[in-house]
């Protein structure tokens, strides 16, 4: 029986004392032993930053790649073995500045990979620099003047028909645990946003911040069926801020419509290179 | 008598030049005669000029010859273009009323093609194949085995449009027998050659070379003139399980075939310079990570968007040097469509003996012409995927180290999901186990541990080509795609009293440096040959072996090399 104890990490965490990280990584690792997955099964890809780093504190399969790319290594992965449990991991740069296009060709493809997006709204690793999701006239080293409009990922993500959108708080480990065991569980792409406070580096959208703005969808009644009103929900953010399944919806999963799959894996299916010869004769 | 005859069909986009060219060919081909034929045409849909080039021969041939027999002109701008082309004695195919042509002479042989294949075929979409016909007839050719090829061609349009085709083709093969018989002595025949060549571009035999080594996975983007080769395995791979994918963009598709090289699936792109400078940093993950992958660079004219139907080799030393960081990797330039094929398989066997990335270094003029090549023996193709440990092996590994520090640098790999092994791996510096480090003597061990792989992959790079020639005085360099042009000019240039070697580098790196020393020492004068400005062949020798060539001919207008202009450039500027 797989324990929370099979996810410990193996090596010493290089985070701050205090970041949201240490309770996604909690929280991701409480939905997996609920799930009952065993880490072989697992593999977690990422990219670059402070969160990007949270498949080395887990135990699973780990392809920690390149800043932004987390999804085009995942897809092929997940493509090349579907019957891995696939889960992106990054921070808002990696997420919704680096790769941003990138997210916007997964959510139209729909590949069954559940991708978490650390949105502490600035950069960690690189030290303080403002993010896509920063807010307005948030103001840093790169960003004297004040940081631009910010990103509305929740509502860039409904327009591509996203399958899967939630939105969790680090602050809430259970209910966060929640949300991804449902979006691991999603056939199809699924998005889940993590406000994440940053202790060293984001001294406006802090636990305290996020407390008392942060409710429930489930509690007032929601249809995360309904697309406009998901579209109103992503467009929520300063006295009240929405946290929940945003929007769910059945689509044709990209990897499955694939017909080189039906024999399974593609890593499980034999080399053969006489099974070619009618190929051959197309050039004769 | 020899055989070496030269065909063109020229004619502005849509026309059908192609489609006018490829019966031709394959007529040629099923006639065991062998083909060269190559395309060119402008980056454009609609309008423009495109020809068609086809030289079929009794003995192999590798390159296009400059001089026409037969002009088939579908406009009148092909025969403004191209009549200076045509052999005093050739003879030029064309529709006096279509084109509004108003020509004596002759070389001019009007047939009323559009005429015909109304009142014949009753259709004039078969205004083309009239002219195929008319090509064949004017030439001797055997019409059964035009129309075995034509009724081939059609019969996915159905029986009908097939035979109707047929009796267009014989429309202009009668009418060419009746009025053009006297217009050209040279006669083409079948012979009793194989019949049973494949006639296929290079990029074909790059697709098929693929798939045949087992690739499962490829993504791209589409991008002349490597896009054929994504589009045939999205067609293929359906029935012979492999994937592919229209990604955004170039970085995405070099990411995902990481990906799934990571996972265990063959995989590859396919682009050109401008896409491959998206997916460079991508190609340094897979160099970092130890993942293998395949990646086929379609060279075309630069910088930036350059040139995008024609063809250069200014990428080597951006091969070379694609990627940030130092990690070992495998470049191989095939001369011919055959060697297109084989440098496939063993593109995918050393990625994965290696775990990291091997170049296919090809260019527009190899990835667009046609060859005809001996049938390719499936029986001979060897796997090798290195040291992949066994599923029965992987599911007792419970302290798998991804990156263990081996002598030869090769870490025995496992696959993620294939037993209990996890695969940690990182583009983070990272310790055996696959965890990012920061220490320094780690570092070291992990960096020389993958450079160390490059020594033994010298050893998988073969030996450049050298063929001698009594007295040569001098050795002509080449690599790539000019392999074909400088074969046949080192022929005319024997024919003209100037004998010469020839040696040609298809696997470049890692460099052979020692077969080419020793080649380059016999006293013959070296002349590199390179469709590029700047000698990027001819100073690689340099710096890899110390030898200094004594004299370079560079081409980079983005056509190919023709062996004529070889022998020419030979006599004015070498001698």
């Amino acid at each position: 029986m797989v324990t929370v104890k099979d996810y410990a990490e193996s090596i010493p965490i290089a985070w701050c004392p205090g970041c949201g990280n240490f309770a996604i990584l909690q929280a991701l690792r409480k939905a997996l032993v609920e799930l009952k997955t065993e880490p072989h099964q697992v593999l977690f890809v990422s990219g670059i930053g402070q969160a990007p780093k949270l498949p080395h504190y887990m135990q699973g399969n780990v392809f920690n790649g390149l800043h932004g790319r987390t999804l085009p290594a995942a897809t092929g992965a997940k493509i090349a073995n579907h019957e891995l449990i696939v889960i992106g991991i990054d921070g808002d740069g990696g997420a919704y500045g680096e790769g941003v296009g990138h997210l916007l060709a997964a959510m139209r493809r729909n590949v069954n990979i559940t991708y978490m997006a650390h949105n502490n709204q600035v950069y960690g690793l690189t030290k303080g620099q403002a993010s896509p999701t920063s807010d307005l006239g948030f103001v840093t080293r790169t960003t004297p003047l004040g940081a631009g409009q910010p990103a509305n990922p929740l509502a860039l993500a409904l327009s591509s028909d996203v399958s899967f959108l939630a939105r969790g708080f680090a602050g809430d480990v259970e209910h966060l645990s929640e949300l991804l065991k449902m979006g691991i569980e999603h056939r199809g792409f699924s998005l889940i946003d993590i406000l994440q406070p940053c202790v060293s580096f984001n001294h406006k959208n802090t636990y305290q911040w996020y407390r008392e703005r942060v409710y429930k969808l489930e509690d007032e009644g929601y249809d995360p069926g309904d697309k406009i009103g998901a579209f109103a929900k992503a467009q929520e953010w300063g006295d009240r801020i929405p946290i929940g399944l945003i929007y769910s919806k059945e689509r044709p999963v990209y990897e499955e419509q694939l017909p080189a799959l039906k024999k399974g894996p593609l890593v499980k299916q034999k080399i053969d290179p006489l099974q070619f010869e009618a190929l051959l004769d197309e050039f004769m | 008598m020899a055989i070496d005859f030269n065909i063109m069909a020229g004619g502005e986009a849509g026309q059908g030049v192609q489609s006018v060219g490829m019966i031709l060919a394959k007529a040629m081909a099923h006639g065991g005669l062998h083909v060269f034929a190559d395309q060119d045409y402008e980056s454009r849909v609609r309008g423009g000029h495109n020809f068609f080039r086809i030289r079929a021969s009794d003995r192999d041939v590798l390159a296009l010859s400059e001089e026409l027999d037969i002009l088939v002109a579908l406009n009148k701008e092909t025969i403004g273009l191209h009549s200076n082309e045509l052999k005093s004695n050739g003879v030029i195919i064309y529709d006096q009323e279509q084109t509004k042509v108003d020509v004596q002479g002759g070389i001019y042989f009007n047939v009323p093609l559009a005429k015909l294949a109304e009142e014949k075929a009753k259709n004039k979409l078969m205004t083309n194949t009239v002219a195929v016909g008319a090509a064949a007839g004017l030439a001797g050719y055997d019409f059964n085995i035009l129309a075995s090829v034509l009724r081939n061609e059609f019969a996915r349009h159905g029986e009908k449009i097939a035979e109707d085709n047929v009796v267009a083709a014989k429309a202009g093969f009668d009418f060419a027998l009746e009025y053009g018989a006297q217009k050209l002595s040279q006669k083409i025949k079948p012979t009793s050659g194989n019949n049973k060549r494949m006639l296929l571009h290079g990029n074909e035999a790059i697709a098929l070379g693929a798939m045949v080594g087992g690739c499962k996975f490829i993504a791209g983007y589409p991008m002349t003139p490597a896009t054929s080769i994504l589009e045939y395995i999205a067609d293929k791979g359906r029935q012979y399980s492999a994937v592919a994918v229209h990604v955004e963009d170039e970085i995405s598709a070099m990411n995902m075939a990481v990906g799934a090289g990571y996972a265990g699936a063959r995989a590859m792109v396919a682009t050109s310079g401008g896409g491959f400078c998206l997916m460079v940093e991508g190609l340094a993950l897979a160099g970092m990570t130890e993942t293998p992958v395949v990646v086929v660079l379609g060279q075309r004219p630069g910088p930036a968007t350059g040139l995008p139907t024609r063809t250069e080799q200014g990428e080597l030393w951006f091969a070379l040097h694609a990627g940030h960081g130092e990690f070992p990797r495998a470049i191989l330039a095939p001369a011919t469509a055959e060697e297109a094929f084989y440098a496939m398989i063993k593109a995918f066997n050393l990625a994965e003996k290696y775990q990291t990335p091997v170049l296919v270094l090809t260019d527009h003029h190899l990835a667009t012409s046609y060859a005809t090549v001996e049938r390719f023996d499936l029986k001979a193709v060897k796997i090798d995927r290195g040291e992949l440990i066994s599923d029965e092996e992987s599911s007792r590994l419970n302290d798998y180290k991804r990156h263990l520090v081996t002598e030869s640098g090769i870490s025995p790999r496992a696959l993620p999901g294939q037993g209990k092994a996890l695969v940690v791996t990182d583009s983070d510096e990272h310790d055996e186990a696959g965890h990012m480090i920061e220490d320094g003597e780690t570092r070291n061990q992990q960096n020389l541990k993958r450079l160390r792989k490059q020594d033994s992959l010298k050893a998988e790079i073969g030996s450049p080509k050298l063929h001698k020639t009594r007295n040569a005085e001098f050795t002509l360099i080449g690599w790539g795609s000019t392999y074909g042009a400088i074969r046949e000019a080192a022929d005319l240039l024997k024919k003209d009293g100037m004998p010469v070697n020839v040696l040609h580098i298809s696997e470049i790196w890692p460099f052979p440096a020692e077969a080419i020393s020793s080649a380059l020492s016999k006293g013959t004068k070296s002349i590199v040959i390179e469709s590029n400005a700047t000698a990027q062949m001819a100073n690689l020798i340099r710096r890899e072996t110390g030898y200094k060539v004594n004299g370079t001919i560079l081409k980079y207008d983005g056509r190919p090399f023709s062996p004529q202009e070889i022998v020419d450039r030979m006599k004015k500027e070498v001698t």
